[in-house]
């Protein structure tokens, strides 16, 4: 059995919030809630009209009404937040992951009110929120990037001359992106120009900033992340790597750690590398490095997202440390040191599945009613949700509905208990991507730790529809 | 003159509009986007024809096999 979560995560010394706002929804609310309550802060839910149901506010101290259920009347509602943040007489606020988490403009609003926003400073969202300033950032202290440019002209004439320097294929990235939104590969200078069109229509959309560059396309690679935790004091850790080549349409589906296949020294050293860069430039809160590792081993770094991930359990199943409460405490200005023993270790296995509410052979999202919603629980398994049997799971917010996370002492042991509870786990009233899942734990390739980014699409069929926001 | 009825796959919100009644239409043109959990499902003409009648509007929620448009042909 893997250890109980923060077993290793010592008590903390103070109280150090009063009340905390936790600025989200769904899997992402509970999880946040619950760290809340382990650490004895008073936690205040907040909810859309969609979401006016759902199980996890009753366990929160307190609950707020935001607005209407399409994001930006509500989760992406910054008055409304900080009118309920008054209200609540609360002094921090959690954003989860989505939403506002990666928001320099609203944790700046809620420091210039004396608040906390729990995360890193609002200038390491900006630094790290624009794709190609985190590049240059990265390259100038020496971390590995791929070839890649800066922000694209508006001519086309540019943008296609960059391309050539960079050479095909090239994938056309938000330069204020997340999420795989608005990525589009390019195999040609045609492909090129309609990708870039249809790129900047999407970024704005998305991130109301139409700015976008271009990466080289790295054939068949390895999604690694590395997780970092920084305190406000220039403590950084490094709590190993996750891998998440399992992806849809640029989005994660299966993701685990350690990531398979890797020499442990030479990962942690890695882990060890960006650490020590965080540190340098003087990080301050959770973070984690993505990096793609190319077919010969190489790595070059992607992104930096500044903000809990949605895959943290991973990383949790495997050192007992709980992330979140962490991420909590190291907010509100305790050290790493007072919360970590000085070694953190890797114990067995984790892999995790995400549950989406969509057709498992086109991908298209299937809304609706969650008539029958039975969760699986078996030893070495964790479920993260936001959403009970009853519940309906509407269109307004992205399509995950269940994190299901399984530990083993080995990773096929880890695969089988991960199968054995998607199978078990009884969802009727919408269609979702477990007959998806299976298909990619039970292939050859997959258990033969033989993973990247292009694996579901080579066991499933390709994906017919595109991104928004 | 056959009149076509055009439907949703999905259960969402419409985004946008993208023909007008009237309109002229080729096979595979888009009328409609419609936007379900963070994704843009276009809604296309499967026939070369006129728009009839565009049956939604923008930010209405639709279900699944409703009718979104009319392609006449």
């Amino acid at each position: 059995m893997p250890r109980p979560l923060n077993d290793i995560v010592s008590e903390p010394r103070q109280r150090m919030f009063h009340k905390v706002v936790v600025a989200n929804r769904g899997a992402a609310a509970a999880r946040v809630i619950r760290a809340l309550r382990k650490l004895r802060i008073r936690s205040v839910a907040v909810y859309s009209d969609a979401d006016r149901n759902a199980p996890y506010l009753a366990e929160a101290d307190e609950s707020f009404a935001l607005g209407p259920a399409p994001a930006r009347a509500s989760y992406l509602n910054q008055d409304a937040l900080l009118e309920i943040v008054r209200a609540a007489r609360a002094d921090a606020v959690h954003p989860g992951y989505g939403f506002l988490s990666e928001n320099a403009g609203f944790a700046r609003r809620l420091a210039e009110s004396g608040l906390c926003f729990i995360g890193p400073s609002a200038r390491w969202i900006d630094e790290m929120g624009h794709k190609t300033h985190a590049r240059a950032l990265m390259e100038a202290r020496g971390l590995p990037v791929g070839r890649g440019s800066g922000v694209l002209p508006a001519d086309s004439a540019g943008i296609v001359a960059a391309a050539r320097t960079i050479g095909f294929p090239v994938l056309v990235k938000p330069a204020a992106g997340g999420g795989g939104i608005g990525m589009l590969p390019a195999e040609n200078e045609g492909e090129l120009i309609k990708a870039a069109e249809r790129a900047r229509s999407l970024a704005q959309r998305g991130f109301a900033n139409d700015q976008i560059y271009l990466e080289r396309l790295l054939v068949r690679p390895r999604h690694i992340e590395f997780q970092v935790v920084a305190d406000r004091h220039g403590g950084v850790r490094a709590l190993f790597e996750r891998d998440c080549s399992i992806q849809r349409r640029h989005q994660k589906v299966i993701e685990e750690a350690p990531a398979p296949g890797l020499v442990r020294a030479e990962a942690d050293a890695l882990g060890e590398r960006i650490a020590a860069t965080l540190g340098e430039l003087g990080y301050d809160n959770i973070g984690t490095v993505e990096m793609l590792r190319g077919a010969d081993g190489e790595y070059q770094f992607m992104e930096m997202n500044t903000r809990l991930q949605v895959e943290h359990g991973v990383t949790e199943a495997i050192t007992g440390v709980d992330i979140v409460a962490l991420q909590i405490r190291a907010a509100a200005g305790e050290r790493l040191t007072e919360c970590l023993p000085e070694r953190v270790e890797i114990h067995g296995h984790a892999v995790e599945a995400r549950v989406y509410a969509e057709d498992p052979e086109r991908f298209l999202p299937s809304p609706g009613p969650l008539t029958v919603y039975r969760p699986p629980v078996a030893e070495g398994i964790r479920v993260e949700t936001g959403y009970a049997e009853g519940g309906i799971v509407t269109p307004y917010y992205d399509p995950m509905i269940a994190k299901v996370i399984a530990w083993g002492r080995t990773r096929p042991e880890a695969i089988d208990r991960l199968s054995a509870s998607l199978r078990e786990f009884a969802i009727s009233g919408v269609k979702t991507n477990i007959p998806a899942l299976l298909k990619v734990l039970h292939a050859d390739s997959f258990q033969a730790g033989d993973v990247h980014t292009g694996v579901l699409g080579a066991i499933m069929a390709p994906p017919t529809a595109a991104m928004a926001k | 003159m056959a009149r076509l009825e055009i439907k949703s796959e999905v259960n969402g919100i419409i985004w946008k509009i993208e023909a007008a009644p009237g309109s002229r239409v080729s096979e595979g043109d888009t009328l409609v986007i419609i936007e379900s959990m963070k994704m843009e499902i276009a809604v296309s003409s499967p026939v070369s024809g006129t728009v009839g009648e565009i049956l939604v509007t923008e930010e209405q929620p639709v279900a699944q096999g409703q009718a979104v448009a009319v392609v006449e042909t």
